[in-house]
Parts: structure tokens; sequence; C-alpha cells
């Protein structure tokens, strides 16, 4: 599964960044690496783009980069819990 | 002694550069408010210099403000390195950390925000993080001013005894730790020849992305060849890519220096507040109605309600004063002239556009609470996907939304966007999002002229600029800037509440800013006129302006806008006047008509609403001022491409005006 094809509200563990060049160095610097909890918080109005939660913050990317990231999804009761990596 | 400081986007670099120094540089909670390295000396030590740079996530040189940083830390090799981490975000702010510790500069973590992080409940261990880091670590908070001294002392002891960080190696035994130890081993000697930190240099090459340094390395074909042998094992045996890897490799390292160090908060306060104003804010059905009603409010105050009526004060003032000094002058027995170059010149001139000074303060204050809330990073978020449809991403609409107060920092800001495409285009929209200097020209004629529509004009004509401006991208978008807009990855920073010095501060710099140009470039341009209208070529009085040597110089130009419905030779100088200061115009019409009741009055005898309308047009959408394509040249890199733009909004104008005047001929009549 991809990460743009996760519902609002829910999580997931990050397995796989594809994507190329500067926008995957980008992805990695912000912390979007493989083992890292991620969160969908809400889309843009428009349908896109994605507002996401991670390490304790709020990143905003395109819909068709979340694309690029393969994650699993997990069940998660604790509503702010999207930080560091999963054990 | 020289200081970087060096730290994520927003994470409060250029609020410590202002405490430090003392100065006064823009702050704003958004990421990547400073585009430009700026440099001070520390309050109280003469010969301890630092310097404030843009944020930046990685050493990457992506877009042209992250080269800033880039180039400044690698080439100037500063004496130390203060790196500023946000308390509250420290996972991501440490991985930048990481890759400034292989530079082996003496450097110091100010690890800033703590007031927000100890008022949420959370702790950091400063001693373990700083044993586990390998440099010391000083707690701040820039906007409380706390921890700022000790920082200080911290930083000059260890740039004076040349402290190096201790620790540089992050892997653990593995295939990444293997890799990195055979490269370093086989560049040694070129890192060490070449100047280039070892570990730093061993890293880029895995990323492989600044080809600067690799060159610099000059490695043979061999050695090349066995470094990417040895990054192929790697990647095979643990089973992520180089960059991948590598990052793994610093964000884990991250996670052990945490753990048992950083007791994270449950629940921020700031976070919390955030996601409810969100829930309005960018809220799917309202948020793009709610962007349009901010602006529209913004507008509605600045003109109408509080800058206009601090402004009729003002007016009434201004006016007061000219009545007293002309009558004294009269009194007094002055010479014609003399008095004529006073009440004529400086009132009508200077004197006219100085009482907008409040609106344009007004307006500015506005947008500095758009930014320093962290609302302008959502209208981002809200508005990427309309951008797109003109070939844009969210982050243009920064430069532009800058850009209603004034095109020289709006031109700038586009440095934050990482395609030279979206750079060039949104460069070129700019100046079609009106500026606040050319609010006296709509003002005075749209009361001259429609007093009972005044503000429907006015907003009428920055519509009319957006929308132009949006034709003009639509059209760079499927011909000369053909491609795909960037990819568009930001953070959203917590709302904060903005703080009244900086509001104050930039609101003092503003004011300062225009009464400046008031009393310079508009004087300046202002006795020009006066005295170029008053004498002749034998610098004889003229009896009527008709004669002076203005009058001639205008009439040459004045049959191009005889088409547009405004062939009078004092409008078409008023114009030209227009490109040195866009108040210019008004203060320019003001001299050379000196009617009885002011510039308005001569304005409703000197045009039509057809013509008016025209002329509001063509000031609306010509060419940017003077100062303006100076900073476009600067930006694009080229003169003539700078002046390229000139030309072509020129054109644009006329032909707006043209079609508007004839529009406004079939309506009005
Ligand atoms: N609560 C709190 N807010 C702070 C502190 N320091 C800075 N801020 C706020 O953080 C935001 C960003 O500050 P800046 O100084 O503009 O950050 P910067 O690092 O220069 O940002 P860029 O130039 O965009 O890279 C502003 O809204 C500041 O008011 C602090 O110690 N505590
Ligand atoms: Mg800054």
């Amino acid at each position: 599964m991809t990460l743009d094809k996760l519902p609002i509200g829910s999580a997931g563990i990050i397995t796989a960044v594809g994507g190329e060049g500067a926008l995957r160095c980008r992805l990695l610097d912000m912390g979007l690496i493989p083992r890292t909890k991620v969160k969908v918080v809400k889309t843009a109005p428009l349908g896109d783009p994605v507002e996401i939660r991670l390490r304790d913050y709020e990143l905003t990317i395109r819909l068709a980069d979340a694309a690029l990231i393969e994650i699993s999804p997990v069940t998660d009761n604790n509503k702010d819990s999207a930080g560091g990596t999963a054990e | 002694m020289i200081f970087a400081l060096v730290g994520n986007q927003n994470s409060g670099k250029t609020t410590l550069f202002n405490q430090l120094t003392g100065s006064n540089q823009h702050v704003g909670n958004f990421p990547g408010v400073t585009v430009d390295s700026k440099s001070g000396f520390i309050r109280g030590y003469r010969d301890v210099e630092v310097v404030d740079l843009p944020g930046i996530y990685s050493i990457r040189a992506y877009s042209n403000e992250e080269t800033v940083t880039r180039d400044f830390i690698l080439n100037e090799k500063p004496d130390g390195i203060i790196n500023i981490v946000d308390a509250t975000n420290i996972e991501r702010n440490l991985y930048l950390t990481l890759q400034l510790i292989e530079l082996r500069i003496p450097m110091v973590l100010a690890l800033n925000m703590m007031d927000e992080v100890r008022s949420n409940g959370g702790t950091v261990d400063i001693e373990m993080m700083s044993e586990r880091l390998g440099i010391p670590v000083v707690p701040i908070s820039a906007a409380k001013n706390e921890g700022i001294d000790e920082l200080i002392r911290v930083a000059y002891e260890t740039a004076s005894k040349r402290e190096i960080p201790k620790i540089y190696d992050f892997c653990s035994p593995g295939p990444i730790h293997r890799c990195i130890h055979a490269i370093c081993h086989v560049i040694e000697d070129h890192a060490q020849s070449a100047d280039i930190p070892l570990r730093f240099a061993a890293s880029k090459l895995i990323e492989g992305d600044d080809a600067d340094i690799i060159s610099r390395l000059d490695l043979d074909k061999n050695e090349l060849e066995l470094i990417d042998h040895s990054i192929v094992e790697m990647e095979k045996e643990h089973g992520l890519d180089r960059n991948a890897a590598l990052a793994d490799m610093r964000y884990s390292f991250i996670e052990s220096v945490c753990r048992g160090a950083v007791v994270k908060a449950r629940e921020s306060k700031e976070h919390l507040r955030s996601e409810k104003i969100d829930r309005v804010l960018t809220n799917k059905y309202a948020a793009i109605p709610i962007f349009f009603g901010v602006m529209l409010l913004i507008f509605y105050l600045t003109f109408n309600v509080i800058g206009k009526f601090l402004q009729d004060l003002l007016q009434s003032g201004i006016d007061a004063f000219s009545a007293v000094t002309d009558t004294a002058l009269t009194t007094f027995g002055t010479n014609e002239i003399a008095k004529s170059l006073v009440i004529d010149g400086l009132f009508a001139g200077v004197g006219s556009v100085l009482s907008f000074l409040p609106i344009i303060v007004v307006l500015f204050f506005f947008l500095s609470v758009l930014e320093d809330t962290g609302y302008m990073a959502r209208i981002a978020f809200v508005m990427d996907k309309a951008l797109r449809k003109i070939g844009l991403s969210g982050r243009s609409i920064v430069p532009m939304l800058i850009g209603f107060g004034c095109t020289v920092p709006a031109v700038m800001a586009t440095r934050t966007l990482s395609s030279d495409r979206d750079r060039k285009m949104t460069i070129l929209l700019t100046p079609f999002m009106s500026c606040s200097a050319k609010i006296p020209i709509y003002a005075v004629f749209s009361a001259a002229l429609f007093p009972d529509f005044a503000a429907l004009v006015m907003i009428g004509l920055y519509i009319f600029g957006i929308l132009v401006g949006v034709l003009a991208a639509l059209l760079m978008n499927h011909s000369m800037y053909r491609g795909n807009p960037v990819p568009f990855v930001m953070e959203l920073p917590n709302y904060r509440f903005p703080s009244a010095k900086t509001v104050a501060m930039l609101l003092w710099d503003k004011a300062k800013d225009f009464l400046t140009r008031a009393f310079t470039i508009i004087f300046f341009a202002t006795l020009m006129i006066w005295f170029f209208s008053t004498f002749d070529i034998r610098m004889n009085p003229v009896e009527s302006q008709q004669e002076s040597i203005l009058a001639s110089i205008g009439a040459l130009i004045a049959p191009i806008f005889t088409p547009l419905g405004f062939g009078d030779w004092r409008v078409s100088t008023s114009l030209i006047t227009g490109f040195i200061a866009k108040e210019s115009v008004i203060s320019t019409l003001g001299i050379l008509t000196s009617e009885p009741g002011g510039v308005t009055n001569a304005i409703a005898q000197l045009f039509t609403a057809r013509s008016g309308l025209s002329f509001l047009v063509f000031t609306l959408l010509y060419t940017p001022c003077v100062a303006a394509v100076s900073a476009i040249c600067r930006e694009l890199k080229s003169k003539l491409k700078g002046i390229g733009v000139a030309v072509f909004q020129c054109v644009t104008a006329w032909i707006f005006a043209f079609i508007v005047y004839h529009i406004a001929g079939l309506i009005i009549g």
C-alpha cells in the first residue's frame, strides 16, 4: 500500500521510499525513511496535497509524491503517537 | 572571529541573530523567510561576527537559498558554527547537526524553543545530549531572550580553543560502517590535499549529489570504481539503497541520542491549538472562501477603515501646514519662484504622497500578521493545487502575497523555490501583484473620478492585476516555460501568536523606508520636475508650463499614449517619473497641474472616467519601479532579461489599457 491511499486519520509505517533525485533526498532528509510512523492528517480542500504528521511535526506533500512511499498500515489507538521510528 | 548560524528552516536563527546583534532582520513563522546571508557583530564583543543564513534541512544545494548556506559553511570556513535546533522537533533538526559535525568545525548546539518544551512538561537532559553528540549543548529561548549570554560564552570558548566535535562516527557496526570506512581509506590523501573534511567527503561520495565536492577530490578512475563497488556491496548487504541507508544510519543514531535524554511532552499545547485552528482555516469547504475573505478584509480595512482614517488625519495636518507656510511666505514677501518651489514643488509633490504613509504601514501590518501567525504556510497548502493549474506550486503564493507590499522583497523571496522554472515564472508574475506604492495613484484617481465607487475600483484593480498575471502564467506555461512544476514538500509550523516586538519593528522599518523614499528619491524627482517645468531652455521662468523644458520632452512621448486616451504631456511625464518610484506619478501630477483644490481636482479636469480607467490599468500593469527592476535583474542574473521583463510589462500594460479604453468607450461613451 502507498501513503496516498491511506485514509485520513489513520497511520502507517514506512517500508520503502521510492522516487529519485532531489525529491527523494528531500523526503529522506525530512525523516521519511523506512520504519518511520506517519499519520495522514488531512487533505487540502482541492483534494491535493495532503498533510501528514511524523516525528512530531506536520509536513505537506503532494499525492503524487505520497504515492512513492510504501507503507504498511497500523491500527492506532493513541491519537498523537506519530513520533519517531516504530520499534 | 566569525560564527555561522546554521539550522533548519523556521528554527529561530534570525530571532537569535537579532538578539545577538541587536539588529532587526525579518522574522516570520514560515519556513524559508531568510533567503540571504546577513552578518553582524555580537553586542559587547566587537570582534565577534555572526552570520545569519537561510535555513537548510541537509547540506545540499537544491534551491538558491540553500546554496547560499552550503557555500558559506563550506567555502568561508567560519571559526565556529552555532547550530540552532528546534527542541520541539528535535529528531529532524538533529539530522542536520550530524552532517555539520562531519565538517570538523568547532560547534555549539543551541537548543531553541525551550520555553515551549518546558511549558508542555517536556525535558531534555542537556548533559547527556552533549556527551552523546560530542559538542556543547546550550538550552535557549531566542524569543524570550533566555540562555543567550551562556550561549555566547560557550560558543566563544569553544571557538577560541578550537574544540572540534569529539564524535563523528555515527555508524554502528554493519555494512554502512564498513562502506564508509572503506571509502575514507581510499580518499584520505585526496581529502587532505583538497582540504575537505574526510567523513564529510565520504558521505558526499555515497550520496553522490555534490558534483563540486566530488570533482575537488580529484579521484582517478580506479578509485572511483573502487568506491562505487563498495557502495554497491553495501546496498546489497544492507537491503536499502545508498541514500536511504545513509539517512537510516543518521536517524538511528539520533534515536539513540534522544533515548533517555529527551522526554517528550505527551501533548503539546501549541500543536493542539494549531489542530483546532486548522479545523476551520484549512477546512475542506471553508478554507478557500476564508482565504479570499481574509484578503478582502485586509484590503477593506487598509483602504477604508483604519488606513483611511489615519490618512485623512495626516492629510489635514499636511494641508494645514501647507496653508500656514503659504501665508507665512506671502506675508514675508518671499520671492515668487522660491515660494513656488516650496508650495508648488514640495508640498504639491512630496506632500501629496506623504499622507499615504498610514495606509502602507497598515497593509504591511496585515501581511506580517499573515506570515507571523503561520497562516501563510496554510495558504500555500490550500492553494497548491490551484497554482499547479497555472504551472506553479503553493510556495509561489508567498512571493505574490509579499508583492502586495513591495516587489523588491517579493522577488527575493522567490529564492526558496527550488526549480529555476518556477522561480522565473514567479518573478515574472510578482509585478502583477499591485505593490503598495501604487496605492496613492489608485486612491487619488478613484476619489477624483469615481467618488461613489472608490472601493470597488480599488479592489477591481487588484483583482484585474491578478487575472492578467494568471493569464500571463498560463501563456508562459504553454510556451517558453513548459515543464512540470516542482515537488512541494513543506513543513507546516504550529500557529504562533505574533510577537508584538517583531511586528512593531517591521512596521517601523517599513515606515522608515517609506519616509526615506519620500524625502530622497521622491523629493529629488519632485525638485527635478519643478525645475524643468518652471524654466525654459534659456533658464527664464516660463509664463505657462507649456513652454517649459519638460513640456517639450513630455510632448515627445505623449503620442504613444494618445490611443489610450491620455495624450497630455503632463500625464506622460508623470508615468516616466513613476518608473523612479510609483508614488511620483501623483506627486508629479500634483506639481504639473497645481490646480486649486489639489491634485484630486486637477485629475478630475485632466481625465474623463474613461481615460482615467485606462490610465489606472496602465499604471497597474506597466514596468515596476527602478528598485524592483534591478532586483529582478539580480535574481534572474541577467540585466537583459530584467529589462526584458520591464518591456514585457509595458507592452502588456499598453495592450490592456487600449482594450479597456475602447470597451469603456462602448459602455460609458
Ligand atoms: N516560542 C518560541 N518561539 C520562537 C523562539 N525562537 C523563535 N521563535 C519563533 O519561531 C519562528 C521562526 O523564527 P525565525 O527566527 O524567523 O526562524 P529562522 O530560523 O530564521 O527561519 P528561516 O529564515 O525561515 O529559515 C518565529 O515565529 C519566531 O517568533 C523561541 O525561543 N520560542
Ligand atoms: Mg531566518
